[in-house]
């Protein structure tokens, strides 16, 4: 009989339950996309800072000082230690690989260039990889320049890391009046200018080379300067800031298992022989801030959307039960105790809460695709075990929802229900 | 009929008509204060929850683009082929900035150690650099003159137990006592920072570039850059672009995802004052029936529950709009422990949105039982 009741409630009230399941299907769809925009959002904005360069830098142990003015450097290139570039596919190896969005090994030179008529005896040209795939272990990752400084805009095209190709920046270009597609003596050797490089930093007067090419000019095979290292990083607290050496055991372990810029750094440190790994603090320092206010507005933000849909769905339930006064009069007039007319009433709110919950859960799962994909085109990542608290909340809040107006309508009397008096 | 009952009858025909519609306004909201309240409730809650999304909509664009200008410089002034700039420069950046921002002089050379080892000795007004670049890990600012700020590199270099040493350049010898170090993880680590007076005394070269953090939106910060430009013939006046760029999208991202948050959570909020008001308005349509029973026309019940729904929305809107307004200030105070400037611009939304909710919602059930015959609703059915 009880079942009977729920269902033929729902087989003949169909346009009360659609308003009541279309309430609740609505706050669950805002629920869900907020709450998986919200557990993305900390990632997604972290690969947009990524943006703005590398926020690790790895560096030999025993180095001399760097004599660099406004982004020249003017150290002799062979003078300092270096690091091997046969070490580099190790740094994704390391605990946190996955958190490293790319890297680009840098070896600065100074070369004589000549195009045509003109010649510029002493130019910095730097060797890194453009886009160079990297095999550690079964996994190959393409990185480079292209993904570690993506404000450099070049003309023409990106040069092949094999090749004799090279990029010259804007300003160099100007002085030298070389174009994409020329050929370009640099120290003897024959190269092309494959593209013209827009960097809006001192590298508009440098010449960019693949990696062997440099090596090849300063005689020194394998050998790289520096590495810049891109890696997503959690914001640094006050626990990030021990020193690895005075943590022990568990502590320890948990401070190299959380993706802070220094255990990161630290971690590269290992991978590297002989380097010295640091973050480069505007950059690290910086994004943890902005990274934690956009991360707690969104949070904030998403608090204000469950408060508001739980409105919503509590509203339309309240509205939904208020509606069926008679129908409580006449249950009760038959001989149904409070506990029967609550219990038909909860079981369908929670009947409503799940067949809403579900399709409110693909519609926001739907939702928080598409925001992703608009806004940051790539797919927003969504939790299964979001399901389970996600209907577990539309049933909770349904039941919170009704539960007023559930105890108004078993508190009425019969005669005056009936009557329609009330 | 007596004298008396139509002198009555004149007056109150002679009274203004306005005070029944008035009095229906207001006895309907109290006689059923419950239903009333709910739908008030539901109204200022979405105003409220509207204005808040608004006014952090308009806002967050400052409140990060003050978080992104720790990231120091977005414009660098240079001498055009590394001469040094006029030395009234800085006051002339000062000036185009009117306090729009923080500027910066420093000047560079290449001096050498006692063992003849290059370094880069840098000259910097410490005061501006600690508002410029606050990233900066500095042990103890020098204060006074020959103190210097060691790079961490550089101070395991030339002093190692924080003694005094002497730097050359072009034969002319500084004697130079370490105040504290500096990290950066960049190029600052291997290069010694004294103050500026000290390296114009020392040297007899001026600064030749100041960094620029100028505040604003985008098209600000280049309008600023093209000020500094005219304002600095000699010199090559460049925008940062990895941080102007990563600023720009940054912002543009964060924006996109709170509008598109605004408008799921404002659409819900209005959804539900839709459903209460519907339920409130089905609710009374004994009321309405009677009122046509006793011959009141279609247009006056129109206006009737319209007035009521303008006077709820609007009434809602105002209140709401202070309560978002509290909400507001609040996140901004939790989240970017700075206020949130109340925007007024955001009020007439608010106010109209409101009122077409409740306009939409009243009308809507009105129009479906216009077409019903009073004694039907009378009756109970």
């Amino acid at each position: 009989m009880f079942v009977r009741l729920v269902y033929e409630s729902f087989r003949r009230q169909k346009r009360r339950k659609l308003l009541a399941g279309a309430a609740i299907t609505l706050g669950v769809t805002v629920a869900t996309a907020m709450i998986a925009v919200a557990t993305d959002i900390g990632d997604k904005i972290n690969r947009e800072l990524r943006s703005i360069g590398a926020n690790l830098i790895v560096t030999p142990q025993e180095d001399s000082l760097d004599v660099e003015i406004g982004g020249v450097n003017l150290k002799p290139p062979s003078d300092g230690a270096f690091l091997n570039e046969a070490d580099l596919p190790k740094i994704l190896g390391i605990f946190w690989h996955n958190n490293i969005t790319g890297f680009a090994p840098m070896l600065p030179a100074t070369v004589k260039l000549q195009h045509a008529d003109r010649t510029i005896d002493s130019a910095p040209l730097v060797g890194t990889y453009f886009s160079k795939p990297i095999r550690y272990g079964t996994d190959i990752v393409t990185t480079g320049v292209h993904a570690t400084n993506p404000w450099w805009k070049v003309s023409g095209n990106w040069p092949a890391d094999n090749s004799q190709d090279v990029l010259v920046g804007e300003a160099l270009a100007q002085k030298l009046g070389v174009k994409a597609g020329d050929q370009l003596a640099i120290s003897g050797r024959d190269a092309r200018v494959s593209g013209i490089l827009s960097a809006g930093d001192a590298s508009d007067n440098e010449v960019i080379a693949p990696l062997a090419m440099a090596q090849a000019i300063i005689g020194r095979p394998g050998a790289v300067r520096q590495v810049y290292v891109s890696a997503l990083t959690k914001p640094e607290d006050a626990f990030a800031r021990r020193d690895p050496k005075s943590l022990s055991g568990a502590i320890y372990d948990r401070w190299y298992c959380t993706p802070y810029p220094q255990a990161i750094a630290f971690q590269l440190a290992e991978a590297i022989p002989h380097s010295h790994a640091d973050q480069i603090r505007q950059v690290a320092q910086n994004e943890g801030a902005v990274l934690t206010r956009i991360e707690g507005l969104i949070f904030l933000i998403t608090l204000a959307a469950l408060f508001a849909s739980a409105l919503a769905v509590s509203a339309a339930m309240a509205t939904a039960i208020f509606e069926r006064r008679a129908e409580v009069g006449l249950m009760k007039a038959l001989g149904a105790g409070k506990l029967a007319v609550a219990s038909v009433f909860f079981a369908e709110a929670a009947l409503l809460a799940l067949i809403g919950g579900l399709i409110g859960f693909g519609i926001g799962s739907a939702l928080a695709h598409q925001i992703g994909r608009s806004i940051f085109s790539s797919d927003i990542s969504i939790p299964p075990v979001l399901l389970p608290v996600i209907l577990a909340i539309a049933v909770i809040v349904t039941f919170a929802g009704s539960a007023t107006a559930i105890r108004r309508a078993v508190g009425l009397d019969p005669v005056f229900a009936l009557r329609g008096e009330l | 009929m007596s004298h008396a009952a139509q002198d009555l009858a004149a007056s109150r025909a002679k009274g203004p008509h306005t005070s029944m519609f008035l009095r229906m306004l207001v006895r309907a909201a109290i006689l059923r204060r419950g239903r009333a309240l709910s739908a008030l409730f539901a109204m200022v809650v979405a105003a409220a929850v509207a204005t808040a999304m608004l006014t952090l909509y308009v806002d967050v664009q400052s409140k990060l683009q003050r978080e992104f200008r720790n990231y120091g410089a977005n414009i660098v002034a240079v001498g055009k082929g590394g001469a040094s700039l006029p030395p009234d420069s800085l006051s002339q950046v000062d000036s185009v900035l009117s306090g729009r921002g923080v500027s910066a002089p420093f000047g560079m050379i290449v001096a050498r150690t006692t063992d003849g080892q290059p370094i880069v000795v840098a000259g910097a007004d410490f005061d501006r650099v600690k508002q410029l670049d606050k990233w900066w890990q500095v042990t103890t600012w020098p204060t006074a003159p020959n103190q210097a700020l060691l790079g961490v590199r550089a101070n395991s270099t030339v002093s190692r137990k924080g003694q005094p040493f002497d730097l050359s350049f072009q034969g002319k010898t500084l004697h130079l006592t370490p105040a504290g170090t500096v990290r950066t993880g960049a190029a600052e680590d291997s290069r010694i920072y004294i103050s500026l007076d000290d390296f114009v005394k020392w040297t007899g070269v001026p600064p030749s570039t100041i960094e620029v953090a100028a505040t604003g939106s985008p098209a600000e910060i280049a309008a600023t850059l093209n000020r500094v430009a005219q304002a600095l013939p000699t010199a090559d006046v460049r925008p940062v672009r990895k941080i102007v760029e990563g600023e720009a999208r940054v912002l543009g991202k964060t924006r996109s995802t709170l509008l598109a948050a605004a408008a799921l959570i404002i659409l819900t909020a209005a959804l539900c004052v839709l459903s209460t008001l519907m339920g409130w308005v089905f609710d009374r349509r004994r009321d309405f029936a009677i009122m046509k029973a006793l011959g009141a026309s279609g247009r006056l019940l129109g206006s009737f529950f319209a007035a009521e729904a303008v006077a709820l929305g609007a009434i809602g809107a105002l209140v709401g709009f202070v309560l978002g307004l509290v909400i507001a200030a609040w996140i901004g105070h939790a989240n970017f422990h700075a206020a949130v400037t109340p925007r007024l611009s955001v009020l007439p939304i608010v106010l109209i949105g409101s009122m077409a909710v409740t306009l939409v919602s009243s009308i809507l059930p009105i129009s479906l039982l216009r077409r019903v015959q009073p004694a039907v609703i009378l009756r109970g059915e």
